[in-house]
C-alpha cells in the first residue's frame, strides 16, 4: 500500500503533471450542463479518494525517515504533489474553523453528556445521556421548540413569498429602481440589536408607531398590547424580521429571474400560456435553486433571532410565548443559576435542526456540481 | 395584493420594457408603497430621536418635531454612552474582517487554483461551517477561552502588559470572529477563484514561481473586487454581532456597541429618543458602509 501510493507520488513528480489522477481542470468544472453528470460522478470518486491522499502524505513523511537514500527524490515528488503545494494555503485557516466551529460542536457535545454545572471541571467519567431525558420531558423544551418552528417555517415562507413579489415587480425597466432596491435591503444591513430597538417603539402599546397610525385611522379598539399580549408576542417577531429580510429574498429571486433568458418567456408566449400558467410552469420552476438557497439562510437566521428577542423582551426571559430554543439555551447556560450541560444539551437540538436544514441543500448543491 | 400582482405579472408576459400605462402607473404605486412601509420605522425612529423633553409621547411618532421641541440633546446623551463601545466595535471588527478576509482569499486560492483531490471534501465541511448557528458553540467558547488564560500571557508583555491585559476580551474577539469569518469569506472568495483563468497562472508555473509567488503577484492583485465585497460584508457582521461579544466580554470597558447599545435601552426604559438616537449612531458605520458601497453589499449578500 505504502510503496504504491510512494510510487505515484513521484509518477507525478516525474511526469510533472498529475497522470494518475483524472484532469480536473477548473476550465472543465466551468464546462456547460453537457458535461455536468461526468463531472458528477468524477468529483464523487475524489471524495473516497481523499483519505487516501491523507494516508499517502503521512506514509510518505514516514518512509522518508526509514529510508534515507531515496529522501531527494521523495522531497522532490513531495514538492510538486499538489496536496503538499496546497497545504500552506488552506490548513491554517482550516486549523482555525475545525477548533473553533468541528472541535467546539464535539465538545459542546460532551459537555451535555455530563451533568456539570458550571463551577469547575465537568466529570467526563460519568457520561449518559440522562440531559436528553430530561430535556424531553421538560414542557419549557417542547414549547420552545414548537415556538422555533413557527418563527422559522412563517417567517421563511412569507419572507420568500414578499421578496419573489417584490423580484417580479422589479425584473423590468424601472426608473429609480436602484433607488428601490437600495430602500428594500436597507433593513439588512442592520444588526438585530439595533432592529429591535426600533421596532420596539414601533410596537409600543401607548405611543407606538403601530398603534398610533391605527388610532389615527379611527382603529384604536383593537390596537393590540404587541410586545405584552401572549397571542402577538412571536407574531411580532416574525413581522420584524420579514422587515428586515423580504429585501434580501428580493436581491436572491431578482439575480435569479434575469439569468432566465428570454426565448423562455417568448417561446411559452407562442404556446399560448396564460401568465399564471407561464409563472407557474415555466419561471417558478426555474427559481427552485435561488429558493433553496434562500431557504437555508432564511432558516438559519430564524434560528439566531435570538439577539432580536434577547433585546425586544429584556432579557432571557421573553415568556412561554416568545420563547425560542435560542433563548431557552442562552438562559440555562449563562443566566443567573447556569446549568451548562442542560443548556449544551439545548444547543446541540438547535445545531442538529440547522444540520436538518443544510445537510440536503449542501447535497443538493455537491450533486449539481456547484460547490 | 392579488390583483396589484396578476397585473403585474401579466405585464411581464406581454413585453419586458412596455410603455407607460396604467400598469406601469400601478407598478410604482405598489413599489412606492412598499417603499414607505420599509422606510417607517427608520423614518418615524428618526424623528422620535429628535424630540426632547417627553415630546416623543406627546405627538405623532411619524410627524417631524414642532421647532419648539426640536434638539439634538437625546443624540448627544446617547452617544457619549456609546462612544467608547463604538470603539471597542472598531478595535475588534477591523483587526477581524481584514484577517478574516485574507484567510479567506488563502484557502480559496489552496482550494481552486491548486487541483488536488478531495478539495471537495473541506468546501463542504466550510460550507456546514457558514451555517452552524453559533448557540452550538457558546459553551466550549467561553470554556475554551478561560482555559487559555489568555490574560495571563497578556500581562507578561512588556511596558503595555497591564493595558493589554484589561483588553483580554478584545482579543478574543478578534480570534474568534476572525475564526467564524473564515468559512464564508472561503466560500466568497472561492466563487470567484473559479472563474479566474488558469493560463497566467500555468504560464507562471511554468517560469518556475513557487506557489506563494503566483498567489501574492497574480491571484491578490485580481482579487481586489472580492476583497471590496468580503470586507463590506465580514464588517457589518461583526460589527452586528452581539451573542458572541455578550458571551465572552465580561467588564463594561470593554462592552461593544450591540452590547452598550442594549444596555442603553435597558437602562433608559421610556426614553424612547434617547434610544432611537442610540440605534442610529450604533448603526452609523454599517450604514455609511452600506449607503457608499451598496453594490458590493448587494454581491456579498446574493453569491
Amino acid at each position: 500500500m505504502i510503496e504504491r501510493l510512494v510510487q505515484r507520488l513521484r509518477q507525478s513528480a516525474d511526469s510533472g503533471t498529475d497522470s494518475s489522477r483524472a484532469p480536473r481542470s477548473s476550465s472543465g468544472r466551468r464546462a456547460d450542463g453537457g458535461e455536468r453528470s461526468e463531472d458528477g460522478s468524477r468529483s464523487s470518486s475524489e471524495l473516497r479518494s481523499d483519505g487516501g491522499v491523507n494516508a499517502s502524505e503521512s506514509s510518505v513523511n514516514r518512509s522518508d525517515e526509514s529510508d534515507p537514500g531515496q529522501s531527494g527524490s521523495l522531497l522532490e515528488a513531495l514538492r510538486r504533489n499538489k496536496f503538499v503545494r496546497s497545504l500552506p494555503f488552506w490548513l491554517p485557516g482550516f486549523a482555525l474553523v475545525a477548533a473553533f466551529v468541528y472541535g467546539a460542536i464535539g465538545w459542546n457535545f460532551l459537555i451535555s453528556l455530563t451533568d456539570w454545572e458550571g463551577l469547575g471541571e465537568p466529570d467526563y467519567t460519568t457520561i449518559s445521556l440522562d440531559t436528553y431525558l430530561q430535556l424531553l420531558q421538560d414542557p419549557a423544551f417542547r414549547n420552545a421548540t414548537w415556538n422555533t418552528f413557527v418563527l422559522m417555517v412563517s417567517f421563511t415562507v412569507i419572507a420568500l413569498g414578499v421578496g419573489l413579489f417584490l423580484a417580479i415587480l422589479m425584473d423590468r425597466e424601472i426608473r429609480f429602481g436602484n433607488g428601490f432596491r437600495t430602500i428594500y435591503l436597507l433593513p439588512m444591513s442592520l444588526s438585530f440589536v439595533v432592529t429591535a430597538i426600533f421596532w420596539k417603539w414601533m410596537y409600543n402599546a401607548s405611543d407606538g408607531v403601530i398603534n398610533v397610525a391605527l388610532q389615527t385611522v379611527g382603529l384604536g379598539a383593537i390596537a393590540p398590547d404587541w410586545l405584552g399580549d401572549p397571542r402577538f408576542k412571536l407574531w411580532a417577531v416574525v413581522i420584524a424580521l420579514i422587515w428586515q429580510f423580504s429585501g434580501y429574498c428580493m436581491i436572491v429571486y431578482l439575480s435569479a429571474l434575469r439569468a432566465i433568458p428570454d426565448d423562455h418567456y417568448e417561446a411559452a408566449r407562442v404556446d399560448g400560456a396564460t401568465t399564471l400558467r407561464l409563472y407557474r410552469r415555466v419561471i417558478i420552476p426555474q427559481l427552485r435553486a435561488a429558493t433553496m438557497g434562500a431557504t437555508v439562510v432564511l432558516m438559519v437566521f430564524a434560528l439566531k433571532a435570538f439577539d432580536f428577542i434577547y433585546v425586544i423582551y429584556g432579557g432571557s426571559q421573553p415568556g412561554p410565548s416568545a420563547d425560542i430554543l435560542g433563548i431557552m439555551m442562552y438562559r440555562e447556560a449563562f443566566s443567573g443559576n447556569p446549568e451548562w450541560a442542560y443548556g449544551s444539551a439545548v444547543a446541540m437540538v438547535l445545531f442538529v435542526l440547522a444540520l436538518a436544514v443544510i445537510a440536503p441543500y449542501a447535497f443538493a448543491q455537491y450533486r449539481r456540481g456547484d460547490l | 395584493m392579488s390583483n396589484a400582482q396578476s397585473g403585474s405579472t401579466q405585464e411581464t408576459t406581454e413585453s419586458r420594457f412596455e410603455q407607460l400605462g396604467y400598469r406601469r402607473v400601478g407598478l410604482y404605486a405598489v413599489l412606492a408603497a412598499v417603499a414607505v412601509l420599509f422606510l417607517v420605522p427608520l423614518v418615524s425612529g428618526l424623528m422620535t430621536s429628535i424630540k426632547g423633553g417627553n415630546a416623543f409621547a406627546t405627538t405623532l411618532p411619524f410627524v417631524p418635531p414642532s421647532p419648539a421641541v426640536a434638539t439634538l440633546e437625546p443624540w448627544s446623551t446617547a452617544f457619549s454612552r456609546l462612544g467608547r463601545s463604538m470603539v471597542n466595535s472598531a478595535l475588534v471588527a477591523i483587526p477581524a474582517t481584514i484577517l478574516s478576509a485574507l484567510f479567506g482569499s488563502m484557502m480559496a486560492f489552496g482550494l481552486t487554483k491548486i487541483d488536488w483531490r478531495g478539495q471537495l471534501v473541506v468546501v463542504t465541511l466550510l460550507l456546514a461551517a457558514v451555517f452552524i448557528p453559533y448557540q452550538a458553540v457558546l459553551v466550549p467558547l467561553r470554556q475554551g477561552w478561560s482555559m487559555v488564560g489568555l490574560e495571563a500571557t497578556l500581562v507578561l508583555i512588556p511596558v503595555v502588559g497591564d493595558a493589554l491585559a484589561e483588553r483580554t476580551g478584545l482579543f478574543e474577539l478578534i480570534v474568534t470572529h476572525t475564526a467564524y469569518g473564515i468559512p464564508i469569506c472561503t466560500i466568497l472568495f472561492r466563487s470567484y477563484y473559479q472563474k479566474l483563468n488558469d493560463e497566467i497562472l500555468e504560464a507562471a508555473r511554468l517560469d518556475g514561481a513557487p506557489e506563494r509567488r503566483v498567489y501574492r503577484r497574480i491571484v491578490l492583485p485580481l482579487s481586489v473586487p472580492m476583497f471590496a465585497v468580503t470586507l463590506i460584508y465580514q464588517f457589518t457582521q461583526i460589527w452586528n454581532d452581539f451573542l458572541i461579544a455578550l458571551v465572552l466580554l465580561n467588564s463594561p470597558e470593554n462592552f461593544v456597541v450591540t452590547m452598550e447599545l442594549n444596555a442603553l435601552a435597558g437602562s433608559m426604559q421610556s426614553m424612547y429618543n434617547v434610544q432611537m438616537a442610540g440605534a442610529f449612531i450604533a448603526a452609523l458605520p454599517t450604514l455609511l458602509v452600506y449607503i457608499a458601497f451598496g453594490e458590493q453589499f448587494a454581491k456579498g449578500a446574493t453569491v
